[in-house]
């Protein structure tokens, strides 16, 4: 059993911190499933399915810090393990930025977790996947997908008092389809915590129009376009991307230490400044409803943002950035310590307030522009200023008097999402992408520097 | 499956891995505990791998397999963090147990535990078996895979001469002490220096005959120095120019043997790295880049040190010859490729220019693409994948041979862990030297308007490799055969055809040196490998280059 409860969890942890004669020692016991199944070439190429359950025990003398882990929890190994743990403890270099524990905390009442989910079988993703394959295979056009779900739990202790539990599940499904002879290609992806929300179908149905309607693309020259792009664009699970460079950036010791395009000449930080189109307002909320995420940060329950760290920082609701003024950065707790502020910890998730247009709305208001279903190989090029290169991939079309005209090649940019935010045309509605909330956008200027052949 | 963490640390110049990370498997342990003899896998010697192995083959075949592999593997992993004068941290992990592969009803299965007992393992090959089974419902052809005659009971090892494992943790901490000392003293602001060992101790043992023991060392220091103007609000970074490779700790005695001269006091740094000295230019370097010039877009001659060409190599020549992005394997994530069959088969697709010789091989001394057999229990080789401008072949492994008409693997499947099913990874992608004699020196005083690029900076390419765009750490500008200072922003962008056409000039053997990616990422579940890229000081024609800088 590696999902354990709140009471289950909680018994073990106390076990450990019974044992414990550092001056400071938390315990961190996490678990879960996954499971996934991969196909291409229309067959499933691997499948598998695995569990875990470990228990990661932290002794702190003074400033020094040891950590030892275990997979076995009869009452003997786990005072095994809170003594290895001192062991290392007493042997490790002094860290100066070491900051004590935290004691009991408050958290929100966040539940990111679906008993729908967390009953998936291997049966069910044979299913999942043929309700993929099956309309491709009919039309003669070539799937290749790959869906993970993943059931998990954290339970945070230490000898402070504080304590904390999460449980989560989620399910990420993404489908590239390709036409027989390879000239188009479209794709789409999807996730939730709760897989009754997910249909391998539609969405495989979204990734064949593209595929159909992306053949015998025509080249336009490169130059800055007025684009129309879609959340897969914006953010992404499997590559950087535009949206989680920017919220990554969000660091007060980077800003204040001048080495990040948060810093200002002088010495000082944008924090405060207007940097971004009123309309960019940008949180974070762990209790809402379409994005739950864990109320602390943290092994299985954190966000794919990093969290809060182990440390048990409660996830609040957060402003960011609100009508484009730059509203608060993320501190470690040294930092905050060093600076005098509150340790606010880098986000589980975000939420970027958008409009009530839909994409075909958007499209519809466009006279001439680009329509990205999502870009590829996304790099920073110069931290200072955000700039980021990647290209356009599995659809890409030219739009003029609010129409899609043609396929086109697809494009590599150079852009920066602090000079996209600015040049903000319009924002739809928001969706669901990689555990975050990001509405479409239409933006002008934007740079598209050469052409690519690829499909 | 293990638990598999990310470490999360900004400035660190890591390779081409997707996430702003670094993988770390298993269980945290004590450096102390990774050469206790009671380790979980420490203990445990060939004969006993040899009869669990055999539990594994006996069953799977018992089930219904007509094919198993087994792979018994214990993996440490010690990576050391710092910044200025502090640890940040100190991974010390080790990961131990059996991955189980079949063939049943001509179908592929796997099943991987960590509990390595018989009775665990025969429970893990028939959930191998059964997996094959329910998935060969959706098959519509069945797996044809490569013969392979067995090797018997062998052992390979990597040839180290100092093992990393062994050499005190307070040595190492020292040593990077050392190198950020030196960084701030001349004019870093910031520095952060990292350590990455790992030891891959595999047994291997197939139906085939095969029994085979290996273990396989890889060693990489990097650091990232930071140079700030406050009052200006700029900063630039400068990341160390050493390469991952597969040596011991001797790869860090900074031999003056292995250090290969160029312009501007530059040192370029063969088997043998000088992280100090590194270091301190590092420093020196990220202050001049706070005020050099901003490039003139346009056309220019390139001359790319082999610390930044490998990783063009490995983008535009390692990956689309990879045999199973071609077929589409690959599709739904990292891409597929240009390098189509029908392009290989025709014997005359210029790839590129006449001088352009590219090999893969998993032989070379000191690389980390090098081991005695792959993960399927093939002998390593080297084979050519350009010959003469024109592309020969490709990197393919057991089960994908027969698709080019060939009768034997490459020799280049590996798994990331034995928790993980062994794919095709790239071997080792080379650029040959050339056969003239001729320095970096040489190359520079014929080029009339260029950029002497060195370092590995920002990379992209599109997803069947044609468009690329690379930047560099170090750029020089040159006129009239000589370097006239820095530039910044510098950026080029390309097609690979066009850019591997553009190769006009090949520094000699004496210049060759190896650039590596100690993580690089592909498949879903993502797995990293680990690769080197030899090559040259290397000349090319016409590129067109950008500039990268921007107002926010």
């Amino acid at each position: 059993m590696s999902i354990l409860t709140k009471d289950e969890a909680k018994k073990i942890i106390d076990k450990a911190l019974s044992y414990a004669k550092a001056d400071e020692t938390s315990v961190n016991l996490s678990g879960g499933r996954t499971g996934n199944i991969r196909y291409a070439r229309n067959a499933v190429s691997t499948s598998g399915e695995g569990t875990n359950l470990s228990m990661s025990i932290t002794a702190v003398f003074g400033k020094r810090a040891g950590t030892a882990t275990l997979n076995e929890f009869d009452d003997a190994s786990i005072e095994k393990t809170v003594r290895r743990a001192e062991e290392v403890a007493r042997l490790a270099p002094e860290n100066p930025e070491y900051v004590p524990m935290l004691g009991p905390q408050t958290y929100l009442p966040a539940d990111p977790y679906s008993e729908n989910t967390a009953k998936i079988d291997p049966d069910f993703r044979a299913k999942a996947t043929f309700n993929s394959l099956d309309p491709c295979r009919k039309k003669n056009l070539t799937a290749a997908g790959y869906m993970e779900d993943s059931t998990r739990f954290t339970a945070i202790g230490n000898t402070k008092g504080l304590t904390a539990y999460n449980r989560e599940t989620s399910v990420e499904f993404s489908i590239t389809v390709r036409t027989a002879d390879g000239t188009g290609s479209g794709y789409a992806t999807r996730d939730v915590t709760d897989v009754s929300k997910l249909s391998t179908k539609d969405a495989t149905e979204i990734a064949m129009q593209k595929a159909m309607a992306s053949t015998n693309a025509r080249a336009l020259e490169p130059g800055k376009y007025t684009v129309i792009l879609e959340p897969a664009a914006l953010l992404s699970n499997v590559d950087a991307s535009l949206m989680a460079a920017m919220m990554n950036g969000l660091d007060a010791r980077n800003a204040e230490e001048g080495r990040s395009f948060m810093s200002k000449k002088g010495g000082t930080t944008r924090l405060g400044d207007k940097l971004f189109d009123e309309r960019v307002t940008i949180y974070s909320d762990p209790t809402n409803l379409e994005v739950p995420a864990a109320a602390f940060g943290g092994g299985g329950g954190g966000g794919r943002f990093g969290g809060g760290g182990s440390d048990g920082r409660p996830q609040e609701k957060i402003t960011w950035i609100e009508k484009g003024v730059v509203k608060n950065l993320s501190y470690s707790r040294y930092w905050a310590e060093k600076k005098g502020v509150k340790a606010v910890p880098p986000p589980a998730n975000f939420i970027m307030e958008g409009g009530t247009q839909s994409l075909a709305d958007m499209i519809k208001s466009t006279e001439k522009g680009i329509l990205v279903t999502r870009f590829w190989y996304i790099r920073t090029v110069d931290p200072q200023t955000l700039l980021y290169t990647g290209l356009t991939r599995d659809g890409t079309f030219y739009i003029e008097n609010g129409q899609i005209k043609f396929p086109v090649k697809n494009f590599r940019f150079n852009e920066s999402p602090v000079i996209m935010l600015n040049n903000l045309e319009a924002l739809g509605k928001p969706v669901r992408m990689g555990g975050n909330l990001i509405p479409p956008m239409k933006i002008r200027d934007f740079t598209f520097t050469s052409l690519s052949d690829a499909v | 499956m293990q638990r598999r963490d990310f470490i999360q640390l900004s400035g660190l110049g890591i390779g081409s891995l997707f996430t702003a990370g670094v993988p770390v498997f298993g269980n945290n342990v004590s450096a102390d505990y990774l050469f206790d003899a009671s380790g979980w896998g420490a203990g445990v010697d060939a004969a006993a791998k040899k009869k669990l192995a055999d539990v594994a083959l006996n069953t799977a075949k018992s089930q219904g397999a007509t094919y198993t592999d087994v792979r018994i593997g214990r993996y440490l992993q010690q990576y050391l963090f710092t910044r200025e004068t502090k640890v940040q941290n100190i991974v010390n992990a080790e990961s131990y147990g059996i991955g189980i592969r079949v063939i049943a009803n001509g179908t592929w299965g796997f099943a991987a535990t960590s509990d390595v007992t018989p009775d665990a393992i025969a429970r893990c090959a028939k959930t191998a078996v059964s997996i094959a089974k329910a998935n060969s419902r959706l098959q519509t052809e069945p797996v044809q895979l490569a013969p392979q005659k067995g090797v018997g009971e062998v052992t390979w090892k990597t040839p180290i001469q100092k093992n990393a494992f062994q050499i005190p943790v307070s040595e190492k901490i020292d040593l990077l002490m050392k190198v950020n000392g030196e960084a701030m003293r001349n004019g870093a602001a910031f520095v952060t220096s990292n350590l990455f060992f790992i030891n891959e101790q595999k047994y291997f043992a197939s139906t085939d005959g095969s029994y085979i023991d290996q273990d396989i060392h890889r060693i990489w220091p990097t650091f990232t120095v930071s140079a700030v103007d406050r009052a200006a609000g700029k900063f630039k970074t400068r990341d160390a120019i050493s390469s991952p490779m597969g040596m011991g700790y001797e790869y860090l005695d900074g031999l003056a043997s292995e250090k290969i001269k160029a312009p501007n006091g530059l040192v370029g740094y063969r088997y043998s790295y000088d992280m100090v000295e590194d270091a301190t230019l590092a420093a020196k370097q990220a202050k001049e880049k706070l005020t050099a010039k901003s490039v003139q877009p346009g056309k220019y001659d390139l001359v790319l040190d082999p610390n930044h060409l490998g990783l063009t190599i490995h983008e535009s020549v390692g990956h689309p010859t990879e045999l199973d992005r071609v077929l589409g394997y690959e599709a739904n994530y990292a891409g597929t490729s240009f390098a189509t069959l029908d392009k290989w088969k025709s014997k005359t697709f210029n790839y590129g220019s006449k001088l352009v010789n590219i090999v893969a091989d998993k032989t070379q001394p000191n690389t980390l693409g090098t081991v005695g057999y792959d993960d399927e229990g093939v002998p390593c080789k080297e084979w050519d994948l350009i010959k003469d401008g024109i592309l020969v072949n490709y990197q393919a492994i057991r089960d994908q041979a027969a698709i080019l008409g060939e009768k034997e693997s490459n020799g280049c499947c590996y798994a990331d862990n034995w928790s993980t099913v062994q794919f095709q990874r790239m071997p080792n992608v080379s650029l040959k030297p050339g056969a003239e004699k001729r320095s970096v020196f040489d190359m520079i005083k014929g080029v009339d308007k260029g950029i002497y690029i060195i370092g590995r900076g920002s990379y992209s390419i599109d997803q069947q490799r044609y468009n690329f765009q690379f930047g560099g750490q170090l750029f020089y500008e040159i006129k009239n055969g000589e370097i006239v200072g820095m530039l910044d922003d510098v950026a080029y962008q390309s097609n690979t055809q066009e850019f591997w056409n553009s190769c006009a000039q090949l520094c000699d053997k004496d210049d060759y040196r190896t650039f590596g990616s100690f993580f690089d990422g592909k498949g879903q579940p993502s797995q990293v490998s680990a690769v080197s890229h030899g090559s040259a000081t290397t000349r090319f024609n016409g590129v067109n280059v950008i500039n990268t800088g921007r107002k926010i």
